[in-house]
């Protein structure tokens, strides 16, 4: 399979291209900001986002969804990080479906249609530090009656406060940095004993800090097999790291198209600044450090999709580089365009916000390049 | 079983009766590459059989048309074989200017008759040819370059100097830019393609840092090239060239031969055991690496398929040797005080001090990293006035 998108990805490129573009400009996200709406994206959009088929990516044919794959969901993902679109499409209809994928009819049968629409959203409940460790996942689901009682801590749930289910890592067995003994639980909204504490973030994204207190879930909750739940949360990390490293190549290619537009419009010694060669140095390296970014992105959603043993590799090969890259053209945005590049009202800062928000979400390019290192034996 | 799987397992078992076991061993230096042409010494019988039998079968050039020497397989067959090539760990039958850069010039420019002549030549190995561009006023900006072919009717006298013609010394032919109209800069200059034999052509090796002379000056004094070895339309030549330094810059990039980048980290195990910064710069340079690959093919799949931007292969060429000229500074940081040796039997006389030189050039042969730079501003950016 060649590596470029084919019709139908093209197809699929343009019309969320112009969907995005349209419906959630950059002006969408100042809008929620501004407003300081508690969800921090707009459910209309969500409904949207439903309507155009965008939602039913991951989910089988089976269940109702396209059977499509990382490779066309990340060409939304592109899109969203272009326009800094908020939207809870990674979590819920990404990842989130990923792991369902990985589980029951029955739950999949409870959520999918109301992704598919665009009317549930889901968030993910991995992180107990502020770091990424999905390795030192402590937090401990005792077995209770027929179903299992949850207690402890997770931290930066993105659209916790806002999702319909809570998608939720915790160790039936074992301690932390056992493969076995991990269990993801579906956890209703409002269940009892959950508490969350809203924080807004540098990108105007919301996350939850997220207090489990003798929560009991039944055993239908389980996505997967007990004990068993690292299949689960690799599928979901996988996704999650391929959509959150393409939506960084949007960010990237975003931050940098309007910092080539800058360049070709500011005049200062009576010139376009674009003239400098200092500065088309800068830009043309950063040109080929995001599309080396965005070919390792593919590759890593191909290898993904296909199932093939390197996938790990290049899935955290693609998040390290594309991690480096997106700094670099938020890093560059900002200084090329001088002082109006810390003003509020030019949207490069907003492009640096997001980029540094995305980098820690499933790991930042540290975290890794270390695996990268890991998976080679060294 | 779909036609390409069907290729592709007719492949493996033709590559396994045919490679030779020898041939599936890394190329340990520049000595085991098989580079054709009149007067090559072949290093084994292994080396000489590999190139027989895929010359044979037209996999020296796979995705040339079979009638000029070629495979006639199609992109999706080509990777195939590439492919399969990698992980079976076979060698390049034949490495060749001729395949790699005059053969694509050919094929878009030459006549049929030149096609047919050369091409074939080219993809058999043995004709090996050599590259008469840049020269001693004319670097960076080759298109003032100076060597003169006076037109006598039939033929063209050839007067100048080329500089940095790589294996001058131990090519066939030349393809070589000359200038055949002295009035007009870009339209003045011709394609012409010539015997080395040729009275009145000489070659000169450089020394370079490395110790080694891959490169040479080159001498054209009253040299006779007949008329018909003009490829393209006279004082038309630097279309011809500007196609060709294309694929000169995938070449350089490793865009068409990425293969052989493993991981430097497991390489240096040891080292990167006892060292963290070592370690955190390899996995660091391993990402690089990997995307660098990626890269290397979503390019040739958009090169085979015409779709990509014309420019690129300057991106390409760019990253690709600034990329391999890094990973020569981790090899020899890794190789501590041992890789300093110049002349050792045990590190083959130097082999990693004398690469790490050789790289320094990558980044200035076939256009160097600030004029590809310069063309990225100006064709794929449109930034103003560069």
């Amino acid at each position: 399979m060649p590596l470029f998108y084919d019709e139908d990805q093209s197809m699929l490129e343009d019309s969320a291209a112009e969907f995005i573009k349209t419906e959630a400009p950059v002006a969408h996200l100042r809008e929620f900001r501004d407003k300081n709406c508690p969800d921090g994206f707009s459910h209309k959009l969500w409904e949207q986002f439903g309507e155009m088929g965008f939602n039913a990516i991951m989910a089988s044919e089976e269940d109702g969804g396209l059977g499509m794959g990382l490779k066309e969901a990340g060409i939304i993902m592109k899109e969203i990080g272009k326009n800094l679109a908020p939207s809870p499409f990674l979590t819920t209809a990404v990842a989130g479906v990923e792991a369902l994928n990985g589980g029951s009819k029955a739950l999949r049968d409870r959520y999918l249609p109301g992704i598919i629409a665009g009317k549930t959203v889901l968030s993910l409940a991995i992180d107990e530090s502020s770091k990424h460790r999905p390795e030192a996942i402590a937090m401990a689901a005792k077995r209770s009656g027929n179903g299992f009682q949850l207690n402890g801590k997770k931290q930066c749930v993105i659209h916790g406060i806002s999702s319909d289910m809570m998608i939720v890592a915790a160790r039936t067995a074992g301690s932390a940095g056992d493969i076995e003994g991990l269990t993801l639980f579906a956890v209703e909204k409002d269940t009892k004993g959950m508490e969350m504490d809203a924080v807004r973030l540098v990108d105007s994204a919301v996350a939850a800090h997220v207090t489990f207190n003798n929560v009991e879930l039944t055993a239908d909750a389980v996505i997967g097999e007990v004990d068993q739940g690292q299949e689960v949360l690799d599928r979901l990390l996988r996704a999650g790291r391929v959509a959150s490293a393409a939506e960084m190549v949007g960010v990237g290619t975003g931050a940098m198209n309007i910092t080539l537009d800058y360049l070709k419009e500011r005049k200062q010694f009576g010139q376009r600044i674009g003239e400098f060669q200092g500065l088309q140095h800068r830009a043309a390296h950063l040109y080929s450090e995001m599309e080396i970014a965005d070919a390792i992105v593919r590759k890593a959603a191909e290898a993904a999709d296909a199932g093939v043993e390197s996938a790990e590799l290049l899935v955290s090969a693609a998040k390290a580089k594309v991690g480096v890259a997106s700094n670099l053209a938020v890093r560059e945005g900002v200084q090329m365009h001088g002082g109006v590049g810390m003003t509020d009202e030019y949207d490069i800062g907003l492009y640096m916000k997001r980029d540094r928000g995305l980098s820690e979400f499933f790991g930042d390019s540290r975290y890794h390049a270390n695996r990268v290192a890991q998976l080679y034996g060294y | 079983m779909s036609d390409l799987e069907t290729f592709r397992k007719e492949t493996i078992a033709w590559l396994e009766e045919n490679c030779p076991a020898e041939m599936r061993k890394p190329a340990k230096s520049e000595a085991d590459v098989c580079w054709g042409g009149r007067n090559f010494q072949f290093q084994s019988d292994a080396q000489k059989q590999w190139l027989e039998v895929n010359a044979a079968r037209g996999w020296t050039v796979a995705d040339w048309p079979a009638k000029y020497g070629g495979g006639g397989l199609n992109p999706a067959e080509a990777k195939i074989l590439k492919q399969e090539m990698t992980r079976m760990g076979c060698r390049i039958p034949l490495s060749s200017f001729g395949i790699w850069m005059l053969g694509p010039a050919l094929l878009q420019f030459g006549s049929e008759a030149q096609k047919l002549h050369y091409l074939p030549q080219i993809a058999r190995g043995e004709i090996r040819w050599c590259q008469g561009y840049s020269e001693p006023g004319s670097g960076s900006d080759l298109v003032s370059l100076q060597t003169f072919g006076e037109d006598k009717g039939d033929h063209w006298v050839v007067n100048g100097q080329k500089v940095w013609t790589s294996y001058a010394d131990k090519a066939d032919w030349i393809f070589c830019l000359v200038r055949t109209d002295k009035e007009d800069k870009y339209r003045g200059i011709s394609f012409l393609l010539f015997d080395m034999e040729s009275e009145g052509v000489t070659t000169k090796p450089i020394k370079l840092i490395s110790g080694n002379s891959p490169f040479c000056e080159t001498f054209f004094d009253d040299v006779k090239v007949p008329k018909d070895q003009i490829v393209g339309q006279l004082n038309r030549g630097w279309d011809v060239a500007k196609y060709l330094l294309g694929h000169e810059r995938e070449m350089i990039s490793g865009g068409g031969v990425s293969n052989e980048m493993p991981s430097i980290g497991a390489a240096f195990n040891e080292i990167v055991a006892l060292d963290p910064i070592m370690r955190a710069e390899m996995a660091a340079f391993d990402v690089d690496t990997l995307a660098f690959k990626a890269m290397g093919e979503l390019f040739m799949d958009e090169l085979k398929a015409k779709k990509g931007h014309p420019a690129q292969p300057n991106m390409m060429k760019y990253a690709g040797t600034e990329l391999n000229k890094r990973r020569h500074e981790l090899v020899m940081a890794a190789g501590g005080s041992e890789a300093l040796e110049w002349e050792s039997a045990a590190t083959n006389n130097g082999a990693k001090a004398r690469n790490w030189l050789r790289t320094k050039a990558n980044s200035i042969e076939g256009g160097t990293s600030e004029v590809m730079l310069n063309v990225i501003s100006k064709r794929i950016l449109e930034l103003p006035g560069a």
